[in-house]
């Protein structure tokens, strides 16, 4: 739905990408992960169009962005990390007008910003100006706006950026309820947000990408161990010895009050270790899984920079 | 053309909700009637002076003695107040991010440069429409000819629609609205003035700096002569003035 193939963006004597290649798949939310100046919002504005590349292709649907502008603008809908705001207009003439520019039949152009006023949640504001809505209802505005014509694909650059904890929540749910419909990819610098929300990852960083795929393929290549992290109320050594006697335990070691339990992909030692604890009564409190994720990832490779 | 109308609908909504358009119009207004109630009386004083004599009596002309000298004072109060409208047209779309709004939408810049023209000759329209009240006093009491007032309404038109399309350029090039109405001004004002230059200038000089000044055709307008050559270079500055607009928008993108 999405691809983007050797893509290489130069301003000036600045590369802001560099061969820069990916593609997502119909239905699917995928997230450009990156650190700040990574080219993350360079390759959404060539993306949509706003930008033309200097080298390479980018396409949405079936329509390449270069050569077909106006056919893949009609299919695109774009939340820039700045809002596109009108402040002196309200809410629903703000949508009308966007529903208008984006090709809504004019018969149809109420019921479409009905709609996306009733996804995003903007009814208590629609007849007000934008300019007198706070920050999360002008966030919820921008993505009314990308969702006003229906389209088949969404760019979001930092969609939860500038909320307070509970609007980002209510915005990764909203965005997790467009999954099926729409293809979207969204741009962060937040790694729980791409764990929570999104399908694959494409990693990328001054302007190369460092790794793409889905989420499971990409913490499978790195999850060489798996482990827990157990609290117990009795913290005596015995606990950390007698965990160790158990089969396929590679490392036992306590840190913080806690023990860190680690054993080699492909086994489950979970039940084996709480029946340990529970008939030794060493009173079991707490037990969490070692994060071994898309974080560990993304700051390996961040920090790392060469290492893939 | 549907794209052109959704463009400009937005702009006279943004000029009518915001006061912009109101005071612009206001303004203008208070000016033009003053102007015009300067001028009326100057010409009552003068035409009681002319009736003593017989000679003079035929030569009183309403339209040469009023409605020139007005047309002349409305054309400078254009040349001040129309950069006010334009210059926020694009420099407000760069610099609280529309802008990226309107270029990933599947309208071509033509049509949003169209647009906001548009919407400025609308506003332009009202303007010159509204002043049009003020002759009922003209017709009520006196005899003026129609034609050359339409003409010479016609010949503020073609210049008001100029001036926008290069307040449109300017405003193109800066996210700053100051700027914009200043390098719009400074502009319009060099091209008022460009023809003194030709006093000085020798040869082809001479006609170029006559043909490209504002003055020369502005003038044959109010006095009622209808040239096709003043409305081709009306006509033709405001081609050039979009035109260069849509250069900078596309070449801003491609850099």
């Amino acid at each position: 739905m999405i691809a983007v193939d050797h893509l290489t963006k130069k301003f000036g004597d600045l590369t802001a990408v560099r061969d820069l290649s990916f593609k997502v798949e119909k239905g699917q939310i995928w997230g450009l992960l990156g650190p700040n100046a990574a080219g993350k919002t360079t390759t959404m504005r060539i993306l949509t169009g706003f930008l033309p590349a200097t080298e390479g292709k980018a396409s949405v649907g079936n329509f390449d962005v270069f050569e077909q502008p106006n056919e893949a603008k009609t299919i695109l809908g774009y939340l820039p990390e700045v809002l596109p705001l009108y402040p002196d207009m309200t809410v629903t003439e703000y949508l009308q007008f966007v529903a208008a520019i984006k090709k809504v039949p004019a018969a149809k152009r109420r019921e479409a910003v009905g709609k996306a006023v009733k996804v995003t949640g903007l009814e208590s504001v629609k007849g007000r100006l934008i300019k007198n809505i706070s920050r999360g209802f002008k966030q919820r505005v921008g993505i009314a706006q990308a969702l006003v014509h229906d389209p088949l694909v969404l760019i979001l650059d930092e969609p939860t950026i500038g909320l307070d904890p509970a609007q980002i929540i209510e915005i990764r749910s909203l965005i997790k309820s467009l999954r099926g419909e729409h293809t979207i990819i969204l741009s962060t610098h937040i790694l729980p947000e791409v764990t929570q929300t999104c399908d694959g990852v494409v990693i990328i960083n001054e302007g190369r990408l460092m790794a793409s795929g889905s989420l499971e393929d990409l913490t499978a290549s790195i999850r060489h161990k798996e482990g827990l992290l157990i609290k117990v109320r009795k913290d005596s050594p015995d606990a950390a010895a007698e965990i160790r006697k158990i089969a396929g335990v590679d490392k036992v070691e306590a840190a913080d009050g806690e023990l860190k339990v680690e054993w080699k992909p492909g086994l489950d030692l979970r039940d084996d270790i709480v029946r340990l604890l529970v008939e030794k009564r060493f009173g079991l409190l707490e037990m969490r899984p070692v994060a071994m994720n898309i974080e560990d990832l993304y700051l390996k490779i961040v920090s790392g920079g060469s290492e893939q | 053309m549907k794209n052109v109308w959704v463009v400009a609908k937005k702009e006279l909504r943004t000029y009518f909700t915001s006061p912009i358009a109101y005071v612009v119009i206001v303004v203008f207004l208070v000016l033009v009637g003053f102007f015009y109630y300067n001028i009326l009386m100057w010409f009552n004083a003068q035409a009681m002076q002319m009736a003593q004599n017989q000679y003079y009596y035929s030569q009183i002309n309403i339209n040469q003695m009023v409605y020139q000298p007005l047309f002349n004072n409305m054309s400078i109060i254009l040349l001040l107040m129309l950069p006010l409208l334009t210059m926020r047209l694009f420099s407000e779309e760069k610099k609280i991010g529309t802008e990226e709004l309107l270029y990933t939408s599947p309208i071509s810049v033509n049509q949003i440069i169209l647009g906001k023209f548009v919407a400025s000759l609308l506003v332009l329209l009202a303007m010159l429409g509204l002043t049009g009240l003020l002759s009922i006093f003209s017709f009520a009491f006196g005899n003026p000819e129609v034609a050359p007032i339409l003409n010479g309404y016609l010949g503020l038109f073609l210049l008001g629609a100029a001036f926008i399309a290069i307040g449109i350029f300017f405003s193109s090039l800066t996210e700053n609205q100051i700027v914009s109405a200043i390098l719009t001004f400074g502009a319009l004002l060099l091209f008022w003035v460009l023809n003194w230059a030709s006093n000085s200038a020798a040869g082809a000089w001479k006609d170029i700096l006559n043909y490209v000044s504002f003055l020369q055709h502005f003038d044959n307008m109010t006095q009622g002569i209808l040239d096709t050559t003043d409305v081709v270079y009306y006509v033709s500055l405001a081609f050039f003035g979009l035109f260069l607009t849509h250069s900078v928008i596309q070449s801003r993108r491609w850099r």
